[in-house]
């Protein structure tokens, strides 16, 4: 007989989980949310979610580890963040719900700038916990289903795939990579699982807004893509859309395989409330001729670090990393890319641009490696910093390593400000210094829209245009 | 009722230095006036005054718009109240393709943008875009404009007549009452001088008022001008009907210098 908070916690996972898995009565689940971590929370939350044992060991060690490793001495300033003063874990019911009545007018007057759906808003801004878009996701599921397409949460694809899961699973991002790997290997919770067969084209992009629920938009997502030979897949992660965190750490980490062949586009916008710290981890390993391509946008939080990763382990695989950083008043993007080339005639491209405003500072930070043996070698950098004002900041630290004398290296970065001419040529036709302004930054930034879903662009295009105005604080 | 736009004993220049020394002229709807005068004599600057440039500084004088001055008027309220300055070196704004940018423009100049709701979304107090699809069509043809241009970013790798060709091509579509066309012809061949006037020709009429600035006398050719003036250190320093222009092409910017100038003009 299941108690009544077991239903509750039924009804965060999949729908038909109790028919499939059942539950042990005799077990009592008792579970009183609390600040702070230690291994009481790490059992805790493998209890309530019923993993493996393997799991569970994993957890502590990376709690270990977490404990162990120092902050880091270089990127954002991370002093903010009280490791004691918050929560590691949250029972989906259990979300701190606002009144629609609470939520700040400036939050709704954006929803109406942006457009955003009634239906959604109330989600976004921490109103409801649950978004019902249960009709689009099901029949797009079957679609799946037939070509043999895993797209679920990961919490359920450890369940069901436990051996498929198991074979990948920390085996890109491995707990001692860094300090915050360590702490969302600890926690994690959420996220994305995504297992292309073989020479399968998924030809619409996988959205997580399809599934979204309150455990998705947690701090510590954990996501592995496994793309299978020849396959292809674009993931689209978040949405321009503002998300309203009460939770100020978001440490997330995400793992590609990208197997002989393949190819995987990650496409990102992120907009986090300006009181979250957003450290994540993201790389993805590309076999013999395979493509990585990460499209990165950075547009909120307080301070974001991250520098999305491809290892080019087999000859002729391609990486890319297009970012785009956008940092207002208070704000620090600290963003950029690593490109391990570690087998020989492998490629890549990294193209960043940020811009800042009101004070913000955005970073170019980038790793470009060519390991021994990595011959016949073309990277290409550029990044470009575009600021509005003389009080902001753009500061770009490239780390070159190069271990080969046969390749092809290029590096260019360059900072400006918009054009006088521009502008006045511009307001000639009518357009005021604002709407002039949004629309060069709009041109700047088009390498990056023209490459996302059409209704990403236009959301992006929008949210550039309200930060020009100057009404998000 | 016929609008005019008028240019008061106007004194301006740029960075301390005067450049124009009391230019007079009066400008209406349906007249089409030429100023030519030597390099370094002032024209554009004329231009970009009158159009609101920010660098640019008036000491004194006014210009008028239908007896209202418009010195406090941003470039942007300029052109929302009617002014056109088609450029002689078209700046390239990258990552903006020309329709977008021209749906932008014509929306705010047609009053799309101001009739917004403070909270409506982004994007949408612009024209609707059929009806901009349409009429973009139909200029760009009457123009000889390839459509592929709509998708181009705005002047980004254009050549010298294709940028021209555009510059018209927003007059057409902005629909000014004032059109002030700064060197329209510089850099042309004969070929381009002639299409870009044709499409200028389509375009004047009763409602249209166009100062054509230039140096030489060709373009006038096809754009047959009411009022031709003399620009020379920095004011109008003569008037006169379309046979002004060509007794200056015979006789060289020389005889306005022996005639107007303060020193004596160097050896030819």
């Amino acid at each position: 007989m299941a108690t009544k908070s077991d239903k509750e916690l039924l009804e965060g996972l999949k729908e038909d989980y109790a028919e499939r898995y059942g539950f042990h009565d005799e077990v009592e689940y008792v579970f009183k949310p609390r600040k702070g971590l230690d291994h009481e929370i790490i059992d805790m939350i493998s209890d309530i979610k019923g993993e493996p044992d393997w799991m569970r060991q994993f957890r502590h060690e990376a709690l270990e580890i977490f404990w162990s490793k120092p902050m880091p001495t270089w990127g954002a300033d991370l002093s903010g963040i009280d490791f004691d003063d918050m929560y590691y874990y949250i029972k989906p019911t259990d979300h701190q719900a606002r009144s629609w009545e609470d939520v700040p007018e400036e939050i709704k007057r954006t929803f109406d700038r942006l457009g955003i759906p009634e239906a959604e808003r109330k989600f976004l801004a921490g109103v409801g916990a649950q978004y019902d878009s249960e009709v689009v996701y099901h029949s797009l599921k079957e679609q799946w289903e037939k070509q043999g397409i895993i797209f679920l949460d990961t919490d359920t694809a450890l369940k069901e795939y436990p051996d498929l899961f198991r074979e990948y699973f920390a085996t890109v991002v491995p707990p001692n990579d860094n300090k915050f790997a360590a702490l969302n290997s600890a926690v994690w919770s959420g996220g994305t699982f995504i297992y292309v067969p073989e020479g399968v084209h998924v030809d619409i992009p996988l959205q997580a807004y399809f599934r979204i629920n309150a455990q998705n938009l947690g701090q510590f997502e954990r996501t592995l893509i496994i793309a299978d030979k020849g396959s292809f897949v674009h993931y689209v992660e978040g949405c321009t859309a503002p998300i309203y965190s009460t939770e100020s750490l978001h440490a997330a980490v995400v793992e590609i395989i990208v197997k002989e062949g393949a190819r995987v586009r990650y496409s990102t916008i992120q907009n986090w409330s300006h009181n979250v710290y957003n450290l994540v981890t993201k790389r993805a390993v590309a076999y013999e001729g395979a493509t990585m391509e990460w499209v990165d946008g950075n547009l909120g939080s307080k301070v974001t670090m991250k520098y999305p990763a491809v290892i080019l382990r087999g000859p002729k695989a391609h990486g890319e990393v297009l970012s785009i950083a956008f940092a207002g008043r208070g704000q620090h993007q600290d963003a950029g890319a690593k490109i391990i080339h570690a087998a020989p005639y492998t490629t890549s491209r990294v193209i960043s641009k940020s811009i800042s405003k009101d004070g913000g500072r955005a970073s170019y930070r980038g790793l470009l490696k060519v390991t021994r043996g990595a011959h016949h070698v073309k990277a290409n950098v550029v990044c470009d910093a575009l600021l509005l004002d003389p009080y902001s900041r753009s500061d770009t630290y490239p780390y070159i390593e190069v271990a080969e004398d046969d390749v092809e290296i290029g590096h260019e970065a360059s900072v400006s400000k918009i054009g006088e001419e521009q502008l006045f040529y511009l307001m000639s036709r009518g357009l005021s210094e604002e709407e002039a302004t949004a629309m060069i930054v709009a041109g700047f930034i088009e390498p990056m829209t023209k490459e996302l879903p059409m209704e990403y662009a236009i959301e992006l295009n929008r949210l550039i245009q309200l930060q020009m105005e100057g009404s998000i604080g | 009722m016929t609008s005019v736009l008028e240019i008061r004993d106007l004194h301006a220049g740029i960075e301390g230095k005067e450049i124009l020394k009391g230019v007079n002229l009066t400008l209406r709807q349906g007249e089409i006036h030429a100023l030519m005068g030597p390099n370094g004599s002032g024209k554009s600057t004329l231009a970009y005054v009158i159009m609101g440039h920010p660098q640019y500084e008036v000491y004194s004088g006014d210009i008028l718009l239908d007896g209202e001055s418009i010195l406090e008027m941003g470039p942007d309220e300029r052109a929302r109240a009617g002014i056109f300055l088609a450029f002689q070196y078209p700046v390239a704004i990258p990552g903006v393709t020309l329709a977008h940018f021209l749906r932008q423009a014509v929306s705010a100049v047609r009053g799309y943008t101001a009739q917004k709701d403070e909270n409506a979304p982004i994007g949408s107090n612009l024209m609707p875009m059929r009806e901009f699809r349409r009429e973009l069509t139909e200029k760009m043809e009457m123009l000889g404009i390839d459509p592929s241009f709509a998708r181009r970013y705005l002047n980004d790798g254009f050549s010298g007549g294709e940028k021209k060709r555009v510059e018209i091509l927003q007059l057409a579509m902005l629909k000014p009452k004032f059109a002030i066309l700064d060197e329209t012809d510089s850099g042309l061949d004969i070929d381009a001088v002639r299409s870009v006037a044709e499409g200028v020709n389509r375009l004047v009429g009763p409602d249209l008022g166009v100062l054509i600035i230039t140096h030489y006398q060709r373009i006038l050719n096809y754009i047959r001008p009411h009022h031709v003036h003399v620009f020379f250190d920095g004011r109008i320093v003569l008037s006169g009907g379309p046979e002004l222009a060509e007794e200056l092409e015979a006789k060289g910017y020389d005889w306005i210098r022996q005639q107007f100038g303060t020193q004596p003009t160097p050896a030819a």
